[in-house]
């Protein structure tokens, strides 16, 4: 027996009335883990029971603690019927088994019941003894740690970067089963949380396996998810990025590291490692000193080789090679060879992260992606034998009984997705793929599946152990600062994958670069951005006949390229509209209807100092003779080079002029460039390459030969950009800004709109979609204008398309203060950041100064510095007078229209310690008598709820993250039949998600955290049905719960400090300094 | 295209002040946001219409889920669904628990029970308060009421404990507590010129002075006796106030009272004559007042008692209020002189309180 678990239920509180005449309820709790139930007494009339129970032991193998949830259920006794249920509680004591993590599991949480909703909470201690008996670790993985963060954790380093992880599992769906016809929704409900959270427990379980088996200790950017396949199934899949970490053990280790956290990687090479296991030779070590002896062309050779959908890439790979020991010297070409063989060694050198350690990310090619249409079948399944009575605890289905063949099913068309995915990043000559996801879309029994990344080359030291230190070090030190590395193009100039214009960087303009850039990551730390980045979206609709089957699964295929096509167009024009050159975060959703297709495309856009200066958008009409129509067409062209100096000026977009000589090669020619490789397949092998560059058009030219086109000239203008004060993006932190304070309101917005279904045609559906989308942006920014200046991160919409005439548009973001003061920053030159590295300790104290006046006199050199700070200022709304100055307390007060504001300065308040602040509080106080608030603090001050922080982001601005207790991942089902007396749909949903995120809260305080960071709504399909006064809705949410402290906890050394550290990740990665 | 669902949820729930205000005054969605836009709220904000709708939409939303809570404020701040801050729990709490001014005048000291709820409809036309939010605020009257009535101990102390309420509020709660348990007379039109802050005055001081809870601060007082005892007057003091009728009733007193008045006074008020003129009368009437308080009709009344007997008789005469303060502070401490009379304390219990409300009660 590995483990005991030890549960102890303490007291309920706020239960609900159960019995009508007493006004009381007869509470106890069944506390039940895999097959074993304990009671406690009933405690008789009382909505806030005392149970204190003894110690409930459970003892159990450590398989079962992974995969089972603790479950807790609250009834009433009823001494003449059965006795009712009040809710239950599953626990994921997974936390408790890492090392690291958790020790206990004790607070409060609430009552959950799929029909009510929360009622009442209960008070519950969980503790788990672990015998630690290395020898059974074959079907257990404890001991492995999960993260959802797409990032080294911000306590760890990582040792090893090992590479892809992948599971699935698929059951049948305890909703389809005929037993659901005679069960209550009740009991089907929760037997579909039981399975879920089974199923979960064991999917992680296996990943984790996979990690030992890699050597690894972590899994980093674990990403779940479900696929509701209907009566074809329940599919729970998962993916991530197996890891060595190392914690950084000592509290001093990070203090330092806020500094400078190049600090801490530099030292990686020489750190004698911890952990010895991770040295020795792990799978890949052996065939990595084969690789030494390797020459060139054998390595190509066996890369051919390698894959058998490989679309004779072998050549271009080849020069590609060429190339890179003409750039970079011999080191580069060791370096390409070494990388190469250690990813090829993996069936998929596929990384979820989507940030990276320094130094990690050489070069970029690209995004990659990949879909692929599929038609359920039922899942073959034995006839369902569980017909176990009604009441007893069966366990649902023992999937392990006949799910042999199914997940090979599911898991062969992910493999063939992701060896596309693999074949496409090597004709971009990368040999790995980062910021890795990979979705689904269901509609009935057809299935889109996508998977999409970012094409790169990577630098072998953190994917191996360190042995060819000495030799990087070296390379290293020759090819950086390599700020703009990542920039040039991995793939040869004279064998392009696809026609792209290059250009010598604009950075260190020696080597190529092309002129637009797609990426699926987060900016990388050590990129130059100019100006502020924004959040771009491409919408589309398709419609499409309904069909069954295999027709159905043919039109959605034949759909897919156009849109796949047009959405690219989209992104592309909007991109140049807002005069940028790059986008990052990109994420396309396509989404499957019974009778239309939408494309959802999100990413941020940003100038990077590094790619040329995009190019204008030229508009041509097809008759040229007409007058009228010309004039027409030069009144959209001015609005269009308008909008473009607008959007320049918006997003202080205002790179240095440069001198053609230097550049030495010819003004870029505005022209668009395709970076995206995909292709579809229906259910079959055939793969179908699309070029999505225009032809071989020299100029960026829109045609204006119809009404379509003229509807997507006016589409491209109707985009209207968010208020001042506001920026958005959709990658965790916003290119130029690095001064958040520690202000966050994490939200969800769900919005389903009904289409008239008369006559819908591409254009109406269009609009209605965009208008869908840009309204919803306009509610978000109008909500949360107490927080400007502000700015959404990680703004993650979500399509769906529930039914016929419904279309669903969720989003998830964080709104994030930034104090405008020095909002300023931009971008330096080089040679300013480079002094300013050489004196990061001075830069402590003299950084306010400093930023204003490189600001002013290097990166906006032509307007003068005044009107320069009056643009600024136009834009957050606020007149420069007060912003010229530092922080004036009492000149916000007035503006303390809401509670965030107040908080505000009250954090202010501690950071400074000063007395005037209070004042000013008490001038925002809500209450007009000042008396007030201290009097009636006291009542208010003994509140037992604390405060839980979450975030989409991997941080929490102005807070240190110290610990991380484990994953959270939880799926709650609600269901109502009546709807009307809930509020309607919306009444329904606000109030389920307000529970969610209680429970999720809850579980979090109880593991002694204080914040989840990483938070991702996976999924939240919602379904109604108003005649019948029912709807129903499902949530998948997930995160990491940690422990975080205020840094002005910490250390009180400047105000400066929480911006310094939040962004540690963005200082210069000196790896060689 | 039609929005079928719309909603926002923050993990910290977002409360917009001038909304809840709004929603507090009953006003309808439609009402609000039409009431938003003349704010010129669009203006500032580059916010649409729809966009007004939708936000106000989802506050009055939240608010409806937040009222449950409300009705037991303890509960807003345990319950797990809602994050709030302290601060903002506070504000939800204490502008739930406000009421106007023009409503409580109207319901105050009536018996708070379905037949009061029925008239709200013409107190709200009469007061051109919402229907909504004049339930709202009558019921929370009815249910701090009906939380207090039964428990011992200091009236403010036990609503602030159970409402969460600042001082201010709670104290304002004790006077209509008291005041609906007392069901003073509060509505004739002679009182109409008296504002809520003055009755609350008044019960505040005969909370303290003339209720059982006054002298139970004295440990004697068994347990039995101390149920209500913020709520209910000292019925053995209201019947002990027969005893200073012989302030009147003896002629020899009465005069003697009066010379010792006009003796201290002389010189020192301007309506001197006046005084002198209308001592016995005035006399009578504060003495007959506490007689009479043996009777629950005459309890009801004291108000409209006080005002007839002393404050028309002073305001007739055009006394400043500075003459009516000297006249009661003599009038109060020549009872001292007197020899005859035994019930000095009685007397300064009563006159003591009397003193203040009759001062605050004389304005116009």
């Amino acid at each position: 027996m590995p483990g005991k678990l030890k549960v102890k239920i303490v007291a309920g509180r706020h239960l609900p009335v159960m019995d009508r005449a007493s006004d009381l309820t007869d509470a106890f709790v069944e506390v039940k883990f895999g097959n074993t139930t304990f009671k406690t007494d009933v405690y008789l009339k009382s909505l806030n029971p005392q149970w204190n129970s003894e110690w409930f032991k459970f003892e159990v193998d450590d398989e079962d603690l992974q995969d089972e949830p603790l479950q807790i259920t609250v009834l009433d006794h009823d001494t003449y019927s059965a006795n009712d249920a009040i809710g239950k509680v599953y626990i994921d004591i997974d936390p408790l088994l890492y090392s690291e993590a958790a020790t206990v599991i004790s607070g409060w949480f609430p009552i959950y019941d799929t029909i009510h909703g929360i009622r009442g909470e209960i008070n519950v201690v969980v503790k788990v003894d672990l015998f630690n008996d290395l020898n059974r670790f074959r079907q257990s993985s404890c001991g492995v740690k999960f993260f959802c963060t797409t990032s080294i954790p911000k306590c760890y380093r990582a040792v090893i970067i090992h590479g892809f992880v992948e599971e699935l599992v698929v059951n049948e769906d305890p909703e389809y089963q005929w037993i659901d016809r005679i069960r209550t929704p009740r009991a089907s409900n929760e037997a579909r949380q039981r399975l879920i959270s089974l199923m979960s427990g064991e999917l992680q379980r296996k990943i984790g396996l996979k990690v030992l088996e890699m050597r690894g200790n972590a899994v980093v950017g674990y990403l779940q998810c479900f696929d509701l396949e209907g009566e074809s199934g329940l599919v729970v899949r998962a993916i991530g990025t197996a890891c060595t970490l190392d914690k950084l053990s000592s509290p001093a280790a990070f203090l330092p590291a806020c500094n400078s956290p190049s600090k801490e990687m530099k030292e990686i090479p020489f750190n004698e490692d911890p952990n010895p296991n991770t040295h020795s030779s792990g799978p890949s070590t052996p065939l990595k000193n084969q690789t030494y002896s390797f020459s060139p062309s054998k390595s190509y050779s066996r890369q051919s080789s390698s894959s058998d959908t490989d679309l004779s890439l072998t050549p271009k790979t080849g020069m590609g090679s060429g190339s890179a020991g003409k750039e970079g010297g011999p080191f580069k070409a060791l370096l390409r060879q070494q990388t190469q063989s250690a990813l090829e060694q993996r069936e998929f050198p596929f990384f979820t992260l989507t940030a990276f350690p320094p130094g990690f990310l050489v070069h970029v090619g690209g995004v990659v992606s990949a879909r692929s249409v599929k038609l359920l079948d039922r899942i073959h399944n034995p006839a369902f034998v569980g017909i176990m009575g009604n009441t007893r605890s069966y366990k649902l289905l023992d999937w392990n009984s006949f799910n042999s063949d199914e997940p090979e099913t599911r898991d062969a068309w992910w493999a063939e997705i992701r060896q596309e995915i693999k074949s496409h990043a090597k004709a971009l000559g990368c040999h790995a793929v980062v910021g890795y996801s990979e979705s689904t879309s269901i509609c009935e029994e057809v299935c889109i599946l996508s998977a999409s990344g970012t094409a790169a080359v990577l630098n072998p030291r953190f994917l191996q152990d360190g042995t060819v230190e000495g030799c990087l070090e070296q390379r290293l030190e020759e090819n950086l600062p390599t700020r703009c590395g990542f920039c040039h193009i991995p793939y040869d100039e004279l064998n392009m994958p696809f026609p792209a214009h290059l250009t010598y960087c604009y950075n260190c303009r020696k080597q190529k670069v092309p002129d637009v850039l797609f990426t699926t990551i987060d900016l990388p730390t050590d990129a130059t951005v100019i100006g502020k980045g924004c959040l771009i979206q491409a919408r589309l609709c398709r419609l499409k006949k309904k069909a069954q089957a295999e027709a159905n699964a043919t039109a959605i295929s034949n759909l897919l390229p156009f849109m796949e096509y047009e959405v690219h167009t989209q992104l592309m024009n909007k991109l140049k509209l807002k005069g940028m050159n790059a986008l990052f975060g990109l994420r396309i959703q396509i989404t499957v209807g019974e009778n239309m297709l939408m494309g959802l495309a999100s990413a941020t856009g940003v100038y990077l100092a590094a790619l040329p200066t995009p190019g204008g958008i030229q508009i041509a009409g097809k008759t040229p003779n007409d007058g009228s129509y010309e004039q027409h067409i030069s009144h959209m062209q001015k609005k269009i080079n308008d909008t473009i100096a607008k959007n320049k000026e918006l997003y202080e977009i205002s790179p240095p002029e440069i001198s053609e000589e230097i550049i030495g090669s010819p003004i870029p020619e505005p022209r668009q460039r395709s970076r995206l490789l995909r292709s579809q397949s229906e259910s079959s092998d055939e793969v179908t390459e699309l070029d999505l560059s225009h032809g071989k058009k020299d100029a960026f030219v829109l045609e204006i030969d119809d009404t379509d086109a003229m509807e997507d000239v006016h589409s491209l203008l109707t985009d209207v950009p968010p208020p001042s004060g506001f920026y958005s993006c959709n990658t965790e932190i916003m290119p130029g800004i690095n001064n958040w304070t520690s202000e966050i309101q994490m939200f969800t917005s769900v919005r389903v709109i009904r289409l008239s279904s008369l006559n819908l045609t591409n254009q109406a559906l269009n609009k209605n979609f965009n208008d869908l989308c840009e309204n919803l942006l306009k509610s978000l920014y109008f909500k949360l204008r107490s927080m400007i200046p502000c700015c959404l991160c990680h703004v993650n919409f979500t399509v769906s398309l529930p039914e016929d005439e419904l279309i669903q548009v969720t989003v998830t973001a964080v709104a994030i203060t930034f104090d405008k003061n020095q909002a300023l920053q931009t971008t330096k030159t080089h040679v300013e950041k480079s002094l300013q590295r050489a004196s990061t300790d001075n830069e402590e104290l003299l950084q306010f100064p400093l930023e204003l006046c490189s600001d002013s006199l290097s990166s906006h050199p032509l307007p003068p510095a005044k009107e320069h700070l009056e643009s600024a200022s136009s834009n957050s709304g606020i007149p420069a007078a007060q912003r010229a100055t530092s922080v004036d307390y009492s000149s916000f007060a007035d503006r303390c229209s809401s509670w965030i504001e107040l908080i505000k300065l009250k954090a202010q308040t501690i950071r400074r310690g000063s007395i005037k602040t209070t004042v000013t509080v008490e001038k925002a106080s809500p209450v007009g008598d000042g008396n007030f608030r201290n009097r009636s603090a006291p009542p208010c001050a003994n509140s037992t709820v604390g405060v839980v922080k979450m975030t989409p982001l991997s941080f929490i601005p102005g807070a240190k993250i110290t610990k991380y207790l484990g994953i959270i991942n939880m799926f709650f089902i609600r269901e109502t039949t009546s709807l009307r007396e809930e509020g309607g749909v919306s009444g329904f949903l606000h109030a389920f998600i307000a529970e969610v995120f209680a429970m999720v809260r809850a579980h979090v305080a109880a593991l002694g955290g204080n914040a989840v960071v990483s938070y991702i709504m996976k999924q939240c399909v919602f379904m109604e049905n108003p005649n019948k006064n029912q709807a129903q809705c499902l949530i998948n949410v997930s995160g990491d719960a940690v422990v975080f402290v205020r840094e002005s906890d910490l250390e009180v050394v400047s105000t400066q400090q929480p911006t310094a550290n939040c962004q540690s990740s963005c200082t210069e990665g000196e790896v060689t300094t | 295209m039609t929005s079928e669902l719309d909603i926002f949820v923050g993990n910290t729930t977002l409360i917009d002040e001038d909304v809840y205000r709004l929603w507090l005054d009953g006003y309808s969605v439609t009402d609000a946001v039409a009431l938003r836009v003349r704010s010129g709220i669009l203006e500032q904000t580059g916010a649409t219409a729809a966009v007004l709708q939708s936000d106000t939409m989802d506050h009055y939303r939240t608010f409806h889920m937040l009222e449950r809570l409300l009705h037991a404020p303890p509960k807003l701040l345990h319950q797990l669904i809602f994050q709030i801050p302290p601060s903002r729990q506070a504000l939800l709490i204490e502008r739930y628990y406000a009421f106007d001014e023009a409503f409580v005048r109207e319901v105050l000291g009536k018996k708070l029970s379905k037949g009061t709820k029925k008239d709200l409809d013409d107190i709200s036309t009469k007061t051109g308060i919402t229907l909504k939010s004049c339930r709202r605020q009558f019921d929370n009257f009815k249910r701090v009421f009906k939380v207090v009535e039964e428990m011992r101990g200091s009236l403010v102390d036990n609503i602030q404990q159970h409402f969460l309420l600042s001082d201010r509020l709670a104290r304002d709660y004790a006077a209509i507590v008291f005041f609906a348990n007392n069901r003073f007379e509060t509505g004739k039109k002679k009182l109409q010129y008296l504002s809520f802050g003055d009755f609350a005055f008044c019960a505040e001081l005969m909370i303290q002075n003339w209720t059982l809870g006054a002298v139970g601060e004295a440990p004697t007082v068994p347990d039995s006796q101390m149920d209500d005892m913020d709520m209910d007057l000292d019925k053995e003091f209201l019947q002990d106030l027969k005893e200073l009728k012989v302030l009147v009733a003896d002629k020899d007193l009465l005069d003697l009272h009066k010379s010792l008045v006009c003796t201290a006074l002389r010189g020192k008020l301007g309506v001197f004559s006046e005084m002198e003129a209308n001592f016995k009368n005035l006399s009578r009437g504060l003495v007959n007042v506490a007689a009479k308080l043996t009777h629950n009709k005459d309890v009801r009344d004291l108000f409209v008692d006080l005002v007839e007997k002393f404050v028309e008789p002073c305001r007739s005469d055009h006394w400043p209020l500075s003459d009516v303060r000297f006249f009661l502070n003599q009038y109060s401490a020549s009872v001292h002189s007197l020899d005859g009379f035994r019930h000095q304390t009685l007397w300064d219990r009563y006159m003591g309180t009397l003193r203040g409300c009759l001062l605050r009660l004389y304005h116009d």
